[in-house]
């Protein structure tokens, strides 16, 4: 795949898990499309390859944040008796 | 090698608030997020470890329900399931549909296809049953491993590590089984998109209950679907004195 190719796809699976955002999809969307105008000019293709890589690993921790927050969620609705009542 | 079933159930998404409707006849579905239950979702990943383990040759994945039960289905492809089954239940049939319902289900689809390994979530977000896994088990006349944290497979049996008040329990049982998901069996992964492009190219099996010889007429009938008591507002006290008349008031002391 070509380096283009490479950061269109990044864009697209990054917009789609945006799509479940706590802050919603539109805030989302607008910060992502900040972060990749922002570097439009980059030419160097070790940059963009550090870019890439980055957003790749921002993708995976944005994965990690929604297992998470399923998992402390569920934990605290069926597990945390005492917690819960606490509150 | 064996033969893994999975089943998943579309439910309200975890994050949304649920809303009762007016005429307390059920909550609020129409234009609401709905998912794959996420104990369902532990289930699917379980079964899908099995077959990168090489310990399982094929795994499917049935869901119960209306026509947008094939998203969860999808879902579930998309996560590394090689087949799906829907089995559509719709309306009226749907609201009242219960667990004995869907383990006869279960069991005809197990029956059919010669699955070794049934594995399910141990229970759905929403209605909160937890009767899914046991009943099948029941059903089928198969040894049942329940509240699983941890799914070891040898030759010819398995064991299973499940979560009980205050502790583990350790317990071996012969093949074919039932198992039950609990919270703590895995980290579900993710369905990336373009998984959910593979996905779409994989095979949905379309059945109705009559296909397979299930009876799922009502067996309850909803009274009432109410919200659960509202926190009192709470009260500020100036001072101790205060506080304590007003705990006497109370009967707390």
């Amino acid at each position: 795949m070509s380096q283009r190719s490479r950061v269109v796809t990044l864009y697209k699976n990054l917009l789609h898990l945006g799509k479940e955002w706590p802050k919603g999809y539109d805030f989302f969307r607008s910060r992502l499309h900040n972060a990749f105008l922002k570097n439009k000019d980059e030419s160097s293709p070790e940059n963009i390859e550090k870019m890439i890589k980055h957003g790749e690993f921002v993708a995976k921790e944005i994965e990690t944040l929604y297992m998470l927050k399923k998992y402390r969620t569920l934990k605290r609705r069926y597990y945390d008796e005492q917690v819960a009542r606490k509150n | 090698m064996a033969r893994v079933l999975v089943g998943v159930k579309r439910v309200i998404d975890y994050a949304v608030k649920i809303r009762v409707k007016p005429d307390k006849s059920g909550v609020v579905t129409d234009g609401v997020k709905h998912s794959m239950n996420p104990f369902d979702e532990i289930a699917v990943e379980e079964a899908v470890r099995m077959k990168e383990k090489k310990i399982a040759s094929e795994v499917i994945a049935v869901s119960c329900g209306p026509a947008q039960s094939q998203e969860v289905l999808r879902t579930a492809l998309a996560m590394g399931v090689d087949k799906g089954i829907h089995v559509e239940v719709s309306g009226p049939e749907y609201e009242t549909l219960q667990p004995i319902h869907v383990s006869k289900i279960l069991a005809k689809i197990a029956q059919n296809e010669k699955i070794d390994v049934i594995i399910v979530g141990k229970q759905a977000i929403d209605d909160d049953c937890n009767q899914t896994a046991q009943m099948t088990a029941g059903v089928l006349d198969w040894p049942q491993g329940t509240f699983a944290s941890k799914i070891e497979k040898g030759d010819k049996d398995i064991t299973i590590t499940r979560e009980v008040d205050g502790g583990l329990e350790v317990i071996k049982c012969k093949l074919p089984a039932v198992l039950s998901a609990d919270l703590r069996l895995n980290e579900p992964r993710y369905a990336t998109l373009p998984n959910i492009m593979k996905a779409k190219k994989k095979p949905i099996q379309k059945l109705t209950p009559k296909d397979l010889g299930v009876d799922v007429s009502p067996r309850i009938k909803i009274i009432s679907v109410e919200d659960p008591p509202t926190r009192q507002a709470g009260q500020i006290v100036p001072d101790v004195d205060n506080l304590i008349s007003k705990l006497k008031e109370a009967g707390h002391c």
